[in-house]
């Protein structure tokens, strides 16, 4: 167990390399584990290498921005509810900065037609990373051979893009068959065992 | 009170895109586009862009812009602070429970539900940016109408993505490039 004496120092310090981590993860999302991990498990030596791999599956199955929820975690861990909240705003302030100047910027020039070539070329090489990502996701649905989560898969793809069915409704009815089949795969595990 | 408003709509937006990243986006699209009209399809496609270059995850980048463009800086402010929240409380509750009982288990059966379903969700709201940036948002009416550039232009950049696995963002902004080249010698042929 790493005890670390909460100082105004480890407060700044927990800012700053928030904040200088938050700066240079373009894109969002994963990018940010292997930069924490750098500056947390091996240079800092804060967390453990397995506490880390363990905030990134808390991080992933809690609501909203990955980078945000393993923050959160990595202040807590070391400096409690307002290390966790110091975190927070180190990781949100980059992003907030940036894109106040960047909206500034595209207010004055998107109509100018150079511009707007650049955005429309763009877009369609975002189009292309956003199939990647989604081939990549559904290889990774496919391979598991669970014929639950393929149905679940096509169902929801229907319901949201034909059907306007509201997302927090596929959600719930989702997580609600996950919990019952999880729930009655143990069933049937405990009483194989008797 | 607009302000309440951009709260409310980014704290559902944080609080229903579980999956990091792109799980944003389908929550962005029922939030900002359908429920409030904060923004058109086509600023929509330009978001997703813009945040591809600028650090920070799509939903606070989403939520700053829209912020932004509905009150200004403080519209920003409150908008990013609505997204955040949620994440903030859930995760030091987990954070709570994990450091009393080190087990994972109970969250695990609803993450095997929910992830087929967020893969749906990411695969419609991607589909609803490739239709804006092919054919500008609806399907065309006759072949005339298809931009042969673009499809070579995502056929280009889907097998840089597949073959060479490089960061997207160089990707993006290659695409943008060959967008503006085209525009000059667009411009250069119809000249002649």
């Amino acid at each position: 167990m790493i005890s670390i004496k909460r100082t105004r120092d480890l407060y700044l310090k927990l800012f700053l390399s928030t904040f200088s981590i938050s700066a240079f993860t373009f894109g969002g999302g994963y990018v940010i584990i292997p930069l924490m991990r750098k500056k947390y498990v091996e240079k800092l030596k804060w967390i453990e290498e397995k506490e880390m791999l363990n905030f990134v599956a808390i991080a992933q199955s809690a609501p909203g921005p990955i980078a945000v929820n393993a923050s959160v975690l990595v202040g807590y861990k070391i400096a409690g509810v307002l290390g966790a909240l110091v975190t927070a705003f180190g990781t949100v302030l980059p992003p907030l900065l940036v894109m106040s100047a960047v909206f500034l910027l595209y207010a004055s020039f998107r109509d100018n037609p150079v511009v707007n070539a650049a955005m429309l070329g763009m877009r369609v090489g975002v189009a292309a990373v956003l199939i990647d990502v989604v081939i990549t996701m559904t290889k990774g649905i496919v391979k598991e051979k669970n014929i639950l989560s393929l149905i679940i898969m096509i169902v929801a793809f229907i319901a949201v893009y034909f059907f306007n069915v509201h997302i927090f409704v596929i959600l719930a009815v989702s997580a609600a068959l996950g919990v019952f089949a999880t729930l009655y795969k143990s069933k049937q595990k405990g009483g194989a065992v008797k | 009170m607009i302000y309440l408003q951009l709260f409310f709509s980014f704290f559902q937006v944080g609080l229903f895109s579980i999956g990091g990243g792109y799980a944003a986006l389908p929550q962005i699209q029922s939030q900002v586009i359908t429920a409030r009209g904060w923004l058109t399809l086509s600023e929509f496609a330009d978001v997703v862009t813009m945040s591809q270059m600028t650090p920070g995850p799509i939903a606070i980048n989403a939520a700053t812009f829209v912020g932004m463009k509905v009150a200004g800086f403080s519209g920003a402010v409150v908008s990013t602070v609505g997204c955040v929240l949620p994440s903030i409380i859930i995760v030091m509750i987990l954070a709570y429970f994990y450091t009393k009982y080190n087990d994972l288990k109970g969250v695990q059966g609803m993450l095997n539900g929910l992830r087929p379903a967020v893969v749906a969700m990411i695969a419609s709201a991607s589909l609803v940016v490739l239709l804006l940036a092919l054919f500008d948002g609806t399907l065309p009416q006759s072949v005339a109408e298809v931009s042969l550039i673009s499809i070579l232009l995502l056929v280009v950049c889907f097998l840089l993505l597949r073959i060479f696995k490089p960061n997207p963002i160089f990707v993006i902004l290659g695409a943008g490039t060959a967008g503006v080249g085209w525009y000059f010698v667009d411009k250069l042929l119809t000249l002649t």
